[in-house]
C-alpha cells in the first residue's frame, strides 16, 4: 500500500515555503516534525471557539473544552494500547516525563541499589537518573553500545542482577535511528524484578508502539514528534508504579482536598497533572494522532523504510561517506560524516541551498565519544519526504563536498 | 588603515560577488588558507566552549596596539575569524572597543554572527573585546 505524496505534502502549508531561496526540503524530522493543516486548524478551533480552564468550571466552554481534553487523552490511550485512561498522564513531553519519574523513583531506592542506562541514549535519558542516582545513593550502570549502533545485549544481560531496581532506554535512537528490543530488554528486566521505562520520543511518529504487548512500566512520547505540537506528550505507567510513586510538582488540580496540616493527592491521573494544563496541546496531540492513523502506521513504516534505503544506497556511493548506525533494524535515521569535513560546514552549505539537516552531537554525546569524533551530520525522514528530495539532498551533500574539499 | 577603513575594504571585495556560493567559496579559501594561531596557543584555556565548532583565541599587545590570533576547527567558522581578525587585530585597544561589526552584515554573513547560531563567533568576538578591554586598563 502505497502512500498519496502529492495529497499528503498539501497537508503541510510548511514544505511548500521556500529557503534562502531554494524549496524547502526538511529533513530534520527527528528533531521536530511539521505540523499539518488538519492539527493547525484545531489549535486555531480551540482558541476561537471553546478556550476555557478544564475540570472546574460550570460554564459551557470549560465543559466542551474539558470533554475534547479527556478525549485526547482517549485517542492516546486507545493509540497505544494503554489499558487504562488514568494510566495516560499528559505532560509537556518526554524530558517532562522522564524527570517525573526520576524524581519520583528516587524516593524508592537505597544507596547500593542499580540502574541500568544504555549507551544510545539522548541525554534527557540520562541526566536526570544521573540527578536521582545524586539524591539517592543508587549507582547507575551502562549498556555499551557495538560499533553497528546497537546494544551489546550479551552485556546487558551480565548487568541486571537483584539489585537491579530499573532500566531506562530509548525505544529509537534520536542520533542512530536504530530500533532497540524492547521486548527482549523488558522480559529480562522483569525476571529480576526491575522495573523498565522506555523513552518513545523518537519511536513514536515512526511506529506504534503496542505498550500492553510490551510490558513496559513505563513510557513517554513527545507530540511534536508525531505531527503535533511542541510542549506536550504523555507519560505512560503502569497503575500499580503510578500509585507508588509520590506527585512530582504540588499545584491545584492535582489534590484532593488541601488544609494547612495535610494535603491529599487526587487520584490518577490528575495526581500527576499539577496546574492549568497544556489544554489545547492536549487535543491538538489527540488530533495529531488521528491524522496519522489516517495515513496508517504500516503505510508509514513500509514507505519510510524504501526512503531509507534509497537514501543510504545513494549516500553510500560518495566516497569518503561514512555512515553510523548500521543496523538493518533502524528507522529512516541517517547520521553520517565524511571524511575529515567538519558536519558544521557542510550543514551550513546544505542551509543555503535550502535543505534543513542537524549537525552536532545530538544531544547524545556518549555515542559521539564511542565513534572519537566531535558530531555528525543528520538526516531524519518523515513519511512526507519523497525520493526527490533525496536526490536533492544528495545532490547537495556533493555541491558541498566539492566547495569544501 | 582603521578599523572603518579595513571594514570598507572587505566591504569592497565581497561586493564582486553575485551569489551565496561565490561567497562562501571565498571564506572557504580564506579558512584554509590562513594559519590563524600558534599551536601552542590552541588550549584548552583558550578555547570557546559550547559551541558545534571549536573556536580558539589568543591576543598580544605589541606597540600598544593589539595582535590577535584564532581558529576552528570548520573551515567556514574560520574564513569568518580572518575576515574578524583583519578588521581587529593591529589596531589600539580602544578602537577594537568602539567597533561593532555591522559590516558583516553587509557582506551577506549576518546569519553567522546570530547569537543563536551555535558556531562560536558571537562569544569569540566577545572574548576579542574583552581582551581589548584588558589592554586598555594597561594603558590607561
Amino acid at each position: 500500500m502505497g502512500l498519496d505524496l502529492t495529497n499528503i505534502r498539501t497537508d503541510f502549508p510548511i514544505l511548500s515555503r521556500k529557503v534562502n531561496g531554494q524549496p524547502l526540503v526538511y529533513l530534520d524530522n527527528a528533531a521536530t516534525s511539521q505540523t499539518p493543516t488538519q492539527v493547525i486548524d484545531v489549535i486555531a478551533d480551540y482558541y476561537q471557539q471553546y478556550n476555557a480552564n478544564i475540570h472546574r468550571g460550570v460554564h459551557t466552554l470549560s465543559q466542551e473544552a474539558t470533554d475534547k481534553f479527556e478525549h485526547a487523552r482517549k485517542t492516546i490511550q486507545k493509540h497505544f494500547n494503554i489499558p487504562k485512561s488514568k494510566e495516560v498522564i499528559l505532560t509537556s513531553g518526554t524530558t517532562h516525563s522522564i524527570n517525573l519519574v526520576a524524581f519520583g523513583f528516587g524516593t524508592l531506592l537505597d544507596p547500593g541499589d542499580e540502574v541500568i542506562v544504555s549507551a544510545l541514549e539522548h541525554h534527557a535519558n540520562i541526566v536526570p537518573w544521573q540527578m536521582m542516582c545524586e539524591r539517592s545513593g543508587a549507582v547507575l550502570r551502562v549498556i555499551p553500545m557495538t560499533d553497528e549502533g546497537t546494544l551489546d545485549m550479551h552485556a546487558y544481560a551480565e548487568l541486571l542482577n537483584k539489585k537491579t531496581k530499573l532500566v531506562f532506554v530509548n525505544h529509537v535512537s534520536n542520533a542512530l535511528g536504530t530500533i532497540n528490543p524492547i521486548e527482549e530488554i523488558t522480559k529480562k528486566a522483569h525476571k529480576t524484578g526491575a522495573a523498565v521505562l522506555v523513552d518513545g520520543a523518537q519511536a513514536c511518529g515512526h511506529i506504534k508502539p503496542n505498550l500492553k504487548k510490551l510490558d513496559v512500566d513505563f513510557y513517554t512520547v513527545s507530540a511534536h514528534k508525531l505531527c503535533g505540537p511542541t510542549g506536550m506528550g504523555m507519560l505512560y505507567g503502569k497503575e500499580k508504579w503510578l500509585n507508588k510513586l509520590p506527585p512530582y510538582q504540588g499545584g491545584g488540580e492535582m489534590i484532593d482536598e488541601v488544609t494547612f496540616e495535610k494535603t491529599t493527592y487526587a487520584d490518577l491521573p490528575h495526581k500527576f497533572e499539577a496546574g492549568t494544563p497544556n489544554i489545547c496541546g492536549g487535543i491538538a496531540f489527540g488530533a495529531a494522532l488521528d491524522y496519522m492513523n489516517s495515513i496508517g502506521f504500516d503505510a508509514i513504516e513500509s514507505y519510510e523504510e524504501e526512503l531509507l534505503d534509497y537514501a543510504t544506497a545513494k549516500l553510500n556511493q560518495i566516497e569518503g561517506l561514512r555512515i553510523y548506525g548500521n543496523t538493518k533494524h533502524k528507522t529512516a535515521v541517517i547520521s553520517f560524516n565524511i571524511d575529515s569535513l567538519h558536519p558544521y560546514d557542510v550543514g551550513t552549505l546544505l542551509d543555503k541551498m535550502g535543505i534543513a539537516v542537524r549537525t552536532g552531537h545530538h544531544c547524545a554525546q556518549p555515542i559521539m565519544d564511542y565513534y572519537k569524533i566531535p558530531g555528525t551530520i543528520r538526516a531524519s525522514f518523515a513519511f512526507y519526504n519523497t525520493k526527490d528530495e533525496v536526490d536533492i539532498f544528495v545532490n547537495g551533500v556533493q555541491r558541498a563536498i566539492a566547495m569544501l574539499r | 588603515m582603521t578599523v572603518e577603513q579595513v571594514q570598507n575594504e572587505i566591504i569592497e571585495e565581497f561586493s564582486l560577488f553575485d551569489d551565496w556560493m561565490q561567497r562562501y567559496e571565498y571564506m572557504i579559501e580564506l579558512g584554509k588558507s590562513l594559519p590563524l594561531i600558534d599551536t601552542k596557543h590552541k588550549t584548552d584555556d583558550n578555547i570557546i566552549k559550547g559551541c558545534q565548532s571549536k573556536v580558539w583565541v589568543h591576543a598580544d599587545m605589541v606597540d600598544e596596539k593589539v595582535v590577535f590570533t584564532a581558529d576552528s576547527d570548520a573551515v567556514i567558522t574560520k574564513g569568518i575569524i580572518a575576515i574578524l581578525i583583519r578588521t581587529f587585530s593591529n589596531q589600539p585597544p580602544q578602537d577594537i572597543l568602539d567597533a561593532n561589526t555591522d559590516f558583516i552584515d553587509q557582506i551577506g554573513l549576518k546569519d553567522h554572527l546570530s547569537p543563536t547560531r551555535a558556531n562560536g563567533l558571537v562569544s569569540m568576538i566577545k572574548q576579542l573585546k574583552l581582551y581589548a578591554l584588558a589592554y586598555q586598563t594597561q594603558l590607561n
